[in-house]
């Protein structure tokens, strides 16, 4: 039988625990997935017994409530802290959300949280990105129309505005493309949820001039055909957003139009 | 001496920051061909303008007619005469061009049956100099900040902006009274770079986190604010600052104007729509300074709703189904998982909370940043935009939709006057090695910091110290208590802890840095709060209930070293910028 095995420094240890302090009766143990690749040290899951009594709703607060209580070290990102920014994008109990909209109390159990699946870490809970936002720019997120340098507006139809609405609200936090098998394993060449989902913002633009060409740059069966419709983006989505329909939408147009 | 390798770049422009300000000034600067960088702490797209949500303000006139010079009327009313009319004039005529550059950029603006960009009412805007609203607000839905930073973001990729992404800026390199460029260092391997430029434009944003409630991100911490400080230049009109009069009871979450603009009102515990008290015309939109005042008497008096009775109710169940669902899906979402509440059916509970800094680092309409040495002049080399900038456009009280508008005509306008003059690839002057010593002594003695207080507490002191001195309504006792208190917390940087010692990402350190800053904002708002000894726009003395233009129809010069500040003032420009407009003498104020 063939055997796998995963390089050393893969293996995941167990860390610190920080016994709480507080001598709640109410307390929450959270396991953090914890690395610094300034040290040797593989990385690990520290614990943190956290009061809930003095804990507001949401995994941001209790990370916030960590750093600013318990353990200053621990690094995430984080800015609105109201699921418009998309920066605290990360795995809590197996699903990935923002730590600022997901309500803790959503999660059974120890709360488990982990960096988003399947990036290289920078460190802690900071996953990196860069990836994913090169293949945002090789989409080309601008509006192409030739007509009119004057000073007067295009306009747009109500109707052809609506087109947009579920697109254009994408935060970019990437929580669909790093939720989807298919973007775990080529996430180098397929585009990803996150990134269709944009460039299909731009095709069904009625002020866009470059459909067609747009179209015709997807159609690839790396970029755009690793799309096995499993829906997990769809379901990790923390806007609402369905970014599978997206792109069954552009097959579906790349099926019937003559591009 | 603290010793780090440094990495070096030139460049014809450094932006610092990159929120709608930033990337606009990054894109013209592209397009006028000058060699730039763009540096964030945080990657574009995560920038605080994408919770901007209810509009972008100009008059397009495309519900109804407008006149650019209404809207200049209406922000010069809205500041309380505390706005420099030239800097309006610009902003105001300049405005229905940018908006039309932002539609073709691609922002997706809500429309009309027309198809023209969708306008609805705010809160101030009003036609033919005060009679009757206007709906001059160009909106996308209630996402329109969110809409515009990532079309901005877009363009800045289609021009190939050069971005240095969570870089986080310590400190500018000053030669002789003029900015040779900044230090930053690099989160995400931990190395220290030293940016040479010919101009340094700071889009830095506010510094909101420097109150306990507010509905600023976690990332507004005035960082360029506090640069400026530290090379010995003056911030301007600190003292006032903006309480939005929606946000969520408790959490802070922001609640558009737009929702007024829709129908929405706010209700006492009465049941009464109070705001018909205290502003007969405009009602639930007059100006934000006067709604907040108006909730935090009804609060006040015990008429407040709730256990406590501390805030008050914003109802928009009576909205048409459509409008909420086509024009405020945002905020839907945000009551929901905020207020645990459906808007349908239910009010917002709401709250006046802390929105936004007036004050900033003054500047004049081309963005140019301005000091007092005997008289106003330039510095050169040295630039400021968005938030962080005091144009001064917003005075004492900014009018909902008029920062967006400030954030591209001001970006653009940096841009254009920076293209006249840099010249692209002109050499760089030798910079002291003083200077870059001086900013790494700071940072590397704030890495090692061993003292007690760690960071969290500190900046919770301040916090508090702010919001229980410094609010709505102020007195000369309660800021006499703030000046002394804020010291204290001040002092307690003398042994800041800060356990992390790496480089990388070690956001230990950086909420350290972003303290130090935002202590030293605090120092210079509540000294400059104490200093205006009237009532003006977002600054209300209860001791003195009425403005002072004899007095105080001037900006406030705050400096800053250490917890010793100086504050002088100069004149609020009393001149338009050209003969197309007269200028608006001082009236009394009422909605």
């Amino acid at each position: 039988m063939a055997q796998i095995s995963l390089p050393k420094n893969s293996e995941v240890n167990k860390g610190k625990y920080f016994k709480d302090k507080t001598g709640s009766k109410n307390i929450r143990k959270v396991n953090v997935y914890r690395w610094d690749p300034s040290t040797e040290e593989n990385p690990r899951i520290d614990t943190y017994e956290v009061d809930m009594d003095n804990c507001p709703s949401k995994v941001l607060d209790i990370l916030n409530k960590i750093k600013n209580e318990i353990d200053p070290t621990l690094a995430y990102r984080r800015s609105c802290a109201h699921g418009v920014c998309g920066s605290c994008a990360m795995n809590m109990g197996g699903k990935n959300g923002l730590a600022c909209t997901k309500p803790h109390a959503e999660i059974d159990g120890d709360i488990d949280i982990y960096p988003l699946p399947h990036l290289r870490v920078k460190r802690d809970l900071i996953g990196d990105l860069d990836g994913l936002y090169k293949q945002y720019q090789s989409i080309e997120p601008w509006l192409k129309n030739n007509s009119s340098k004057d000073t007067t507006e295009i306009f747009q139809s109500k109707e052809d505005r609506a087109k947009l609405d579920g697109a254009y609200e994408c935060i970019m936090c990437a929580c669909c493309s790093t939720s989807c098998p298919s973007y775990w394993w080529n996430g180098d060449k397929y585009l990803g949820p996150a990134v269709l989902l944009q460039a299909y913002r731009w095709i069904v633009d009625s002020r866009d001039d470059e459909r067609k060409a747009r179209l015709k740059k997807v159609a690839d069966e790396l970029k755009l055909y690793r799309c096995h419709t499993i829906l997990n983006c769809t379901s990790a989505c923390p806007k609402g957003l369905n970014p599978a329909k997206a792109i069954a939408e552009i097959k579906k147009m790349l099926a019937t139009a003559n591009v | 001496m603290s010793s780090y390798n440094i990495i070096n770049h030139e460049y014809d422009v450094v932006v610092l920051g990159a929120g709608g300000s930033g990337l606009r000034a990054a894109v013209g600067l592209s397009e006028a061909g000058l060699k730039t960088a763009c540096i964030s702490k945080v990657f574009p797209t995560r920038s605080h303008t994408s919770a901007a949500q209810g509009g972008i303000s100009a008059a397009l006139g495309n519900m109804g007619e407008d006149d650019w010079r209404w809207h200049m009327y209406d922000t010069v009313k809205g500041a309380d005469w505390l706005g420099d009319q030239d800097s309006i004039e610009y902003l105001c005529k300049e405005a229905p061009k940018a908006v039309l550059e932002l539609e073709k950029y691609g922002v997706p603006f809500s429309r009309t049956d027309e198809g023209k960009i969708y306008q609805r009412p705010f809160g101030g805007m009003t036609k033919n100099y005060g009679n009757g609203i206007v709906q001059r607000t160009c909106a996308a839905a209630d996402r329109t900040g969110h809409a515009i930073l990532h079309t901005l973001y877009g363009q800045a990729l289609k021009h190939n902006t050069e971005f240095f992404i969570e870089y986080f800026a310590l400190d500018l390199l000053m030669k002789d009274g003029e900015c040779k460029g900044l230090i930053a260092w690099n989160l995400n391997d931990g190395t220290i770079h030293r940016f040479r430029a010919h101009s340094v434009i700071i889009a830095t944003g506010g510094y909101g986190k420097v109150y306990y409630s507010a509905t600023s991100a976690h990332t507004c911490t005035g960082d360029g604010n506090a640069m400026v400080l530290r090379a010995g230049l003056p911030l301007q009109d600190m003292e006032f600052v903006q309480f939005h009069p929606t946000g969520i009871y408790g959490h802070g979450t922001l609640i558009s104007e737009g929702v007024r603009g829709e129908g929405g009102y706010l209700v006492n515990s009465k049941g009464e729509r109070f705001m018909e008290r205290y502003a007969p015309n405009a009602k639930d939109l007059a100006s934000r300074d006067v709604v907040s005042r108006s909730m935090s008497i009804e609060i006040n008096e015990g008429r407040g709703v709730g256990k406590d009775q501390d805030h008050v109710h914003l109802h928009l169940s009576h909205l048409d189904k459509s409008v909420i669902e086509n024009r405020l899906p945002g905020i839907t979402e945000a009551a929901r998982l905020f207020a645990n509440v459906d808007v349908t059916k239910e009010p917002i509970p709401v709250v006046p909370t802390v929105h936004y800094n007036m004050g900033g680092i003054p500047t004049n309409y081309k963005a140019e940043v301005l000091t007092v040495n005997g008289s106003e002049k330039t510095v050169p080399g040295l630039m400021a935009i968005g938030e962080a900038a005091c144009v001064s456009v917003h005075g004492a009280n900014r009018l909902g939709s008029n920062s967006l508008i400030d954030l591209v005509v001001f970006g653009r306008a940096a841009a254009k006057r920076a293209a006249e003059l840099v010249k692209p690839g002109a050499p760089h002057e030798e910079i002291p090695e003083t200077e870059t010593q001086k900013c790494l002594d700071r940072f590397d003695k704030l890495r090692n910091a061993q003292g007690d207080n760690s960071t969290a507490e500190l900046r919770l002191a301040m916090q508090k110290t702010m919001q229980s001195k410094c609010a709505v309504f102020r007195t000369e006792k309660n800021l006499e208590e703030g000046v002394n208190e804020i010291r204290k917390t001040y002092d307690g940087m003398d042994s800041i802890s800060v356990k992390d010692r790496s480089l990388v990402f070690n956001t230990d350190l950086v909420e350290t840095l972003e303290f130090d800053n935002l202590i030293r904002q605090a120092v210079t708002t509540v000294d400059s709060a104490y200093h205006r000894k009237e009532s003006r726009g977002a600054h209300a003395r209860e001791d003195y209930p009425n403005r002072d233009d004899e007095k105080f129809m001037q900006h406030t010069l705050a400096w800053c070293d250490g917890k010793d500040t100086k504050i002088t003032y100069r004149p609020v420009h009393n001149s338009t910028l050209t003969n197309e407009v007269q200028y608006f003498p001082p009236q009394e104020r009422v909605y």
